[in-house]
């Protein structure tokens, strides 16, 4: 039987489907099982990198390990934790909050009293050329967080000039600005919170 | 059909974007900076090749009641594989593509080239036309790209250097300095607005030569009447 008469049977259409269904599957397959492990490097490398712009301390112990899973505001927030010589000198964690567009989500990170370190947004949606100054390529807005603390400025000045507090809003964008100033002092909050714990005071795993 | 006209039609005469009007989601959505247009018009460029010559070599096999299946079936894997070995392999590339790989699936272009075009012909011309429909939709995309970049940004080809790496970082340059910038070019309306002037600087472009050529062949066939 040659191919014209295969072809037009009416089974043939079933097995040649399911034929390029099987074919392309087993080539999905091969292809996830070879680059499997460089994605889960690469983006280990990607979460290293994140996590460092935020710290700008020594440490010496491995991030990514050293992980803790408290619950924050918006759900379980993962730590993680910057140690020297075993004491954890740093940490840093997820927070977000609604921006214009969406949630903004930014990481921080924390030294061992409270201070920022560093804010450096992530994902967001807000309006180009308005609302994206809160990333560093375009504006320095994000460093204007660096070193204060829940006492410096008090509570209450968290806030954007706006609203009565110290951070600058942007010409035509004040949603934005307000929802990270929102979620960092929301990130500081927890940190009070939950000091102890993180900062393995009370004797949790070294 | 002889490379030369493929690659006419590819290019210009029969361009995806400017001619066909297909693929009209990723042109509008990508095409905010020149570098983003670049990238994925050659990622694009990538999967109609590879799908054009897939195709056309299964030919014999595929029965016009299951073709469509097959064909979108086939596009996704290729779609798919690029996306996990761009991600695997070239990771800081895959931070500035990676969000594009998987909307051409969804370019009907690439379904389109195999249904009208790579079903029909042998591997080599398949090849050929998905190469050069690839390149057309390219220079189509960093054409609006660049538009849209400089009278929005004033900028062309900024972040150059994350697609091709640092060596072509040559190619970044502010157009206008200390430019304010104009929201709506970057914002989806900017695209309508460039992709219809485009659309209609080429039909005159057309249309003139078409006269062009009509005047000199009024001669040639008055020769032949007498």
């Amino acid at each position: 039987m040659d191919l014209q008469t295969l072809r037009g049977k009416i089974s043939y259409q079933g097995i040649l489907l399911g034929g390029v269904a099987l074919v392309t599957a087993g080539a999905l397959a091969l292809a996830d099982h070879a680059t499997q492990p460089d994605i889960k490097a690469a983006q280990k490398q990607d979460m290293m990198q994140s996590l460092q712009q935020v710290l700008s301390v020594e440490y010496d112990n491995d991030l990514l390990k050293d992980t803790l899973t408290l619950p924050g505001p918006n759900g379980d927030v993962t730590v993680y934790r910057a140690r020297k010589a075993g004491k954890v000198v740093a940490v840093v964690f997820q927070v977000q909050a609604i921006g214009y567009a969406g949630p903004v989500v930014s990481t921080m990170g924390l030294d061992s009293a409270g201070k920022v370190l560093g804010v450096r947004v992530i994902k967001h949606s807000e309006t180009p050329g308005l609302g994206d100054k809160i990333e560093p390529a375009k504006s320095n807005w994000i460093h204007s967080f660096e070193g204060k603390w829940l006492g410096e400025p008090p509570a209450d000045k968290w806030a954007v000039k706006k609203d009565g507090g110290i951070f600058d809003q942007f010409a035509g964008a004040t949603i934005t600005p307000r929802a990270v100033v929102k979620s960092v002092k929301g990130g500081l909050d927890f940190f009070e919170k939950n000091k102890a714990k993180l900062l393995d005071e009370a004797g949790g795993k070294s | 059909m002889s490379y030369g006209r493929i690659t006419r039609d590819g290019l210009w005469d029969n361009n995806i974007v400017f001619a066909q009007i297909l693929g009209m989601c990723p042109t509008m959505a990508v095409t905010s900076s020149a570098t983003n247009g670049l990238g994925m018009g050659l990622a694009t460029t990538a999967v109609l090749l590879a799908a054009n010559a897939l195709v056309s070599s299964v030919r014999h096999l595929i029965t016009p009641e299951v073709r469509i299946p097959v064909y979108i079936v086939l596009i996704a894997t290729l779609v798919t594989l690029v996306d996990v070995s761009l991600n695997a392999w070239v990771h800081d590339l895959y931070k500035v593509l990676g969000l594009y790989i998987a909307l051409i699936v969804a370019n009907c272009a690439v379904l389109g080239r195999a249904e009208a075009f790579a079903q029909k012909v042998g591997v080599g011309e398949a090849a050929m036309d998905g190469l050069m429909m690839g390149l057309g939709f390219t220079f189509a995309l960093t054409l609006i790209g660049g538009i849209r970049e400089v009278l929005g940004a004033g900028t062309l080809f900024a972040n150059a250097h994350l697609l091709l790496g640092s060596s072509f970082a040559f190619l970044e340059t502010t157009i206008i300095p200390e430019y304010k910038g104009y929201l709506l070019m970057i914002l989806p309306p900017g695209g309508f607005l460039v992709l219809g002037f485009l659309l209609a600087g080429k039909r005159v472009m057309d249309q003139r030569r078409a006269a062009r050529l009509a005047a000199a062949k009024v001669p040639e066939a008055e020769v032949l009447a007498s």
